[in-house]
């Protein structure tokens, strides 16, 4: 890295996160001074998107080589108020709170209670969506039985594949114009709706045009005044690629990492969308600009690597937006989760790994940044010596790159019914969701705590955390003859909060459709245009919409021990397993001891534990999967925590496998924290038993040394045992690579460890940023490893 | 002779995903018993060759090879059929990179009946299969399992019979004379030296070891293998005598120092297994 990029690397890591209000006062003005009145909805949000472009500060940090900041400047995060609007003790929480927090300063605090907050009262999505949802759902909610992903943030849940390296906004908006000649007034009733929704996506357009127009005009300023005179013919080349990107299509490798860059800004601009916009197959659209301005000689490797780094940049400059209440428990990071795809295959089938795919793979090493996330698509196309590169960065032991099995993808892919080109075009974002890039919208709706169902089964409808009856009722557990008794009360249980959130979800999808249409973010994803949809009503050629199960760990060894205890062994009975739970296991250390020693646990490979584990599985996926979402798609399951599993541990009281009340549940498919005591190859097979093909991403956990890594042959065999995984339909496994000891050093001294990151779940974090609950866990995890 | 798969032994480890004990990934098998009694064994409680309590571990492994709800039984009498349950399980892995499965002990020639069963089986699953043995054991014994062992682990200690004696309890011979008669079978064989400070590791020591390895003539890999405290303690445990106390791990850089002096007499030597 040069001393250029050094410096960038150190601006973004040293800038504190604070909350901009820059774009919630834009807004605020352009709603308030009664235009939108005049349109229709999507024509109003794409004027309002300009008016943000166009009036939005222009950001040109010292020396960089890709322009355009969300927000003022580098981690000056907007607030999205039509959303979500911030109250005071929202933003005293934001700025006081020890981990994740930003700052906000006093006007910032005074302007959001005189001008933001009185106007969205009632009018922002949250407010609507708590008026708009059952009394059941709120007491679920309450109670934390699931999590709702759109109460502060949009449905944005997409990547991009390679249309806009090969178009230009002016030839999105020939096809859009093409749309509008095609609609049909006389047979088409929705041709009205149609029109006005592509009439919003040419206003955005013109905004991202304008907007990328106005770095241009402010570059050749910066290059007038510039004295060095290298810098100053950067400065003029920069502004040429302003003019041109994102207008008309990129033509080298540089025009297409600033194309692309307005783009996601654009995206995160309109929307605080979930899971940040990311590029995708970051490999497969770069390689053909790199191969043909190397062969024109007019692109060095090394500058190549310098423009890529300064890329890596631009994404960590850009904090996930504030989160506040349940949302920011669910996932308390500033991490975005814009996840980098590399390698895989073609969309011919063919191994798709390339020189760029490599020179990624050396810029992840080299920057060490929390943002982009990472990760490796492996195919059994791909070669070996691809997937022991990828090892060699994880050994480094800041738990990038991720490792996905792309021949699973693909199959997830097809089994949803998408076409095999469109599969093998796709591959997974945010943390493992499965997804065909360009072309779908897969919204992840919520966390669902498979654990807490369990408790309220053995409570007959009742949470014994407040009282409350928020389930249904199923009997007395005490009473069950059977364990299919008690697993037949469970499923009854898991259906009516299933449909709970079903009805919250559709109540939630047209919210957005009806009140919050995306016409820039329609633009870029197939087949929008084509059908003059939203991507919020249903215009994505896929449409899919997850509920994400937690705690498999915990669910299963907590019905392990059931089954093994009181009706197979009859060593312990049912209400005395009720009794110590209810008293967390006071005075009751012998049978807890049993219950976590001496029980058939998952992650072991035995048929015992994993055999619940597939039940448990069917039930959860065949209450969801195919029911039908309101845009022509459908629901479908994935298996993934990222921190939600804390939170969902705290609102959950002792488990009949033993743990205690308020700690972690298990976290994605990974056992619960200490139980698997088989090593690795014990661990992927019993999860191997889930049958990963019918979900849209499940999310393995595994630990090493650093002393397992030390040589080429430990590097080997963790690529035998990733392979040998993804033979199985395995998913995605991820690695942590740090000693115990190390770990709590940090959590003793944080200030001398504010570089280490460490593998969370789903997506890396900077330790010393994690809670205590979440660093404790992951120093046991890490302990565990080592034994 | 009874059949291969009711044959019992007694085991007290099964240990998968075994990266240091031969090519691949491998599930060892440890077997119960040592003639051997090194004053720094790492896994004392292997050396008899009865099943011995020890203070409780509360760990429920798949092979669960303790049967006490109060205390737990190092090493248990497991049937052929047990252990290829446990085997079978991680077959992917042995395919994918080349790995199989490994007998170790103790030493495993203790139990020849049971080990050449378990051999058998392996091979009748045509597993890539490794013994890991200290080499005092008859001749007879190694002659019954060759053909079905593709790789042997052997340790090499001491070249001094008399030290040998002092510090394990039976003298070389036995050891050395079966090196030299397998070394002419054509198998493949890792030696491997275990480095403790001013024990094996003297210069009169290892030059021996050299000289000796060198007259064989088929031998070509060697593993020196870094002594670790993880066996003290546990003799308090087993009520053992026998200890080597306040001893240091040699350093990482003697290490090196020993991997130079076999590699430059033409062995390929790896530190670690």
């Amino acid at each position: 890295m040069n001393d250029r990029i050094k410096k960038l690397r150190q601006q973004s890591l040293d800038a504190r996160p604070s909350v901009s209000l820059e774009r919630g006062l834009l807004i605020t003005d352009f709603y308030k001074s009664g235009k939108a009145d005049r349109f229709s909805l999507p024509v109003a949000r794409g004027m309002a998107f300009k008016y943000i472009l166009s009036n939005k500060a222009i950001c040109i940090n010292d020396g960089e080589l890709i322009v355009g900041e969300r927000g003022p400047a580098p981690k000056a995060t907007p607030t999205y108020p039509e959303i979500c609007t911030h109250t005071k003790s929202d933003f005293e929480i934001l700025n006081s709170r020890e981990k994740i927090s930003f700052s906000v300063d006093d006007q910032t605090m005074d302007l959001q209670m005189k001008e933001v907050a009185p106007f969205w009262g009632g009018r922002s999505i949250r407010d609507r969506i708590f008026d708009s949802v059952d009394k059941e759902w709120k007491a679920a909610y309450s109670a934390g039985v699931f999590t709702e992903f759109m109460e502060q943030r949009a449905p944005g849940h997409t990547v991009l594949d390679n249309k806009i390296y090969k178009k230009g906004f002016v030839d999105f908006k020939k096809d859009i114009k093409q749309s509008i000649k095609n609609l049909d007034f006389y047979n088409d009733p929705e041709a009205f709706a149609k029109r006005e929704e592509l009439k919003g996506m040419l206003i955005a357009s013109d905004a991202i045009i304008w907007y990328a127009r106005r770095h241009a005009k402010e570059l050749v300023k910066l290059s007038e005044k510039e004295k060095d005179k290298a810098r100053k013919k950067e400065l003029k080349e920069m502004a040429a690629i302003c003019e041109r990107v994102p207008a008309q299509a990129p033509r080298t490798f540089w025009e297409a990492l600033q194309h692309y860059w307005f783009v996601h800004v654009g995206v995160i601009t309109e929307f605080n969308t979930w899971d940040s916009f990311n590029p995708g197959r970051l490999d497969q659209h770069l390689y053909p600009f790199y191969k043909n301005d190397i062969e024109k000689g007019i692109l060095t490797e090394e500058r190549a690597r310098e423009l890529l780094q300064s890329f890596w940049i631009k994404f960590n400059n850009q904090p996930a937006p504030p989160k506040v209440g349940v949302t920011a428990q669910e996932s308390n990071t500033y991490t975005d989760f814009c996840l980098i795809n590399v390698g895989g295959v073609k969309e011919d089938g063919s191994d798709a790994v390339n020189d760029m795919t490599y020179m990624i793979l050396d810029t992840i090493e080299e920057m060490r940044l929390l943002q982009p996330s990472s990760m490796v698509q492996v195919s059994k196309k791909n070669p070996d010596r691809y997937v022991k590169r990828a090892v060699k960065i994880i050994k480094t032991g800041y738990g990038q790159p991720s490792v996905f099995n792309t021949d699973s993808l693909v199959q997830e892919m097809v089994r949803q019914g998408k076409s095999i080109i469109d599969a093998r075009n796709g591959g997974a974002s945010g943390c493992v969701e499965t997804g065909a890039f360009g072309k779908e919208s897969y919204i992840l709706t919520g966390y669902f705590n498979i654990p807490k169902v369990l408790e309220i089964t053995l409570n007959n409808g009742i949470d014994p955390q407040s009282g409350h009856r928020i389930g249904i009722k199923t009997g007395d557990a005490s009473k069950f003859k059977s364990y299919d008794e008690l697993f037949d009360a469970f499923k009854k249980q898991l259906h009516y909060f299933i449909d709970v959130k079903i009805k919250g979800n559709i109540v939630i999808e047209r919210l957005y459709a009806e009140y919050m249409p995306a016409p820039f973010l329609s633009i870029l994803i197939d087949d929008c245009i084509k059908k003059g949809k939203d991507y919020h009503a249903g215009g994505a050629r896929y449409n899919t919409s997850y509920v994400q199960g937690v705690g498999m760990g915990t669910i299963t060894d907590s019905l392990a021990a059931i089954k093994y205890h009181v009706f197979d062994k009859k060593n312990i009975t049912m209400a005395k397993l009720l009794k110590a739970m209810s008293k967390n296991y006071e005075g009751e250390e012998t049978l807890r001891q049993t219950l976590v020693g001496k029980t058939p646990k998952y992650g072991n490979d035995d048929d015992y534990a994993d055999d619940i584990l597939r039940e448990v599985f069917e039930a959860y996926f065949s209450e969801i999967d195919g029911r039908p979402n309101t845009k022509g798609g459908h629901f479908r399951i994935n298996l993934l925590p990222t921190t939600v599993h804390v939170y969902f541990g705290r609102v959950l009281g002792a488990s009949p496998d033993g743990r205690k009340a308020n700690t972690p549940l298990s976290e994605g498919i990974s056992p619960v924290q200490g139980a698997d005591v088989n090593g690795p190859t014990a661990v992927i097979n019993s999860a191997a038993k889930i049958d990963h093909l019918r979900t849209g991403g499940t999310l393995l956990n595994q630990k090493f040394t650093p002393q397992l890594l030390q040589d080429d042959d430990g590097i080997t065999k963790l690529a035998h045992l990733i392979r040998t995984y993804f033979k199985k339909d395995g998913h995605h496994i991820q690695f942590n690579v740090v000693t115990a000891d190390t770990l709590r050093k940090a959590q003793a001294n944080p200030e001398n460890y504010r570089d280490l990151i460490v593998r969370v779940a789903g997506y890396s974090d900077y330790f010393v940023d994690l809670n205590l609950d979440l660093q404790n866990e992951i120093i046991r995890r890490t302990e565990h490893a080592e034994f | 002779m009874p059949d291969n798969k009711t044959q019992t032994g007694i085991v007290f480890d099964l240990k998968k995903f075994a990266i240091h004990d031969g090519p691949g990934i491998r599930t060892t098998v440890f077997l119960k018993g040592c003639p051997l009694q090194c004053i720094w064994c790492h896994n004392p409680e292997s050396q008899k060759l009865d099943p011995q309590v020890i203070v409780k571990v509360n760990r429920k492994k798949v092979l669960d090879l303790s049967y006490s709800e109060t205390k737990d039984i190092i090493g248990r009498e497991v049937s052929v059929d047990e252990i290829m349950n446990e085997v079978k399980k991680d077959i992917d892995y042995y395919d994918e990179s080349g790995g199989g499965v490994t007998f170790s002990g103790g030493e495993p020639l203790m139990q020849p009946d049971f080990l050449k069963a378990l051999l058998t089986e392996c091979k009748k699953l045509e597993l890539n299969t490794a013994v890991d043995t200290c080499g005092h054991a008859a001749y007879e014994s190694f002659e019954m399992i060759l053909d079905k062992v593709d790789t042997f682990l052997y340790d090499l200690k001491l070249m001094d019979n008399e030290l040998h004696v002092q510090y394990t309890g039976v003298g070389n011979k036995i050891i050395l004379d079966n090196l030299k008669r397998l070394a002419t079978k054509g198998k493949y064989i890792n030696i491997r030296v275990p480095i403790i400070p001013n024990i094996t590791d003297t210069e009169k020591n290892l030059t021996e070891i050299i000289k000796f390895l060198k007259s064989l003539k088929t031998i070509k890999d060697v593993s020196i293998l870094q002594y670790n405290k993880l066996g003290e303690g546990k003799e308090e445990k087993l009520n053992m005598v026998r200890r080597l106390k306040n001893t240091q791990p040699p350093s990482d850089e003697r290490m090196e120092e020993i991997k130079k002096l076999f590699t430059d007499a033409g062995f390929n030597c790896k530190i670690g297994g």
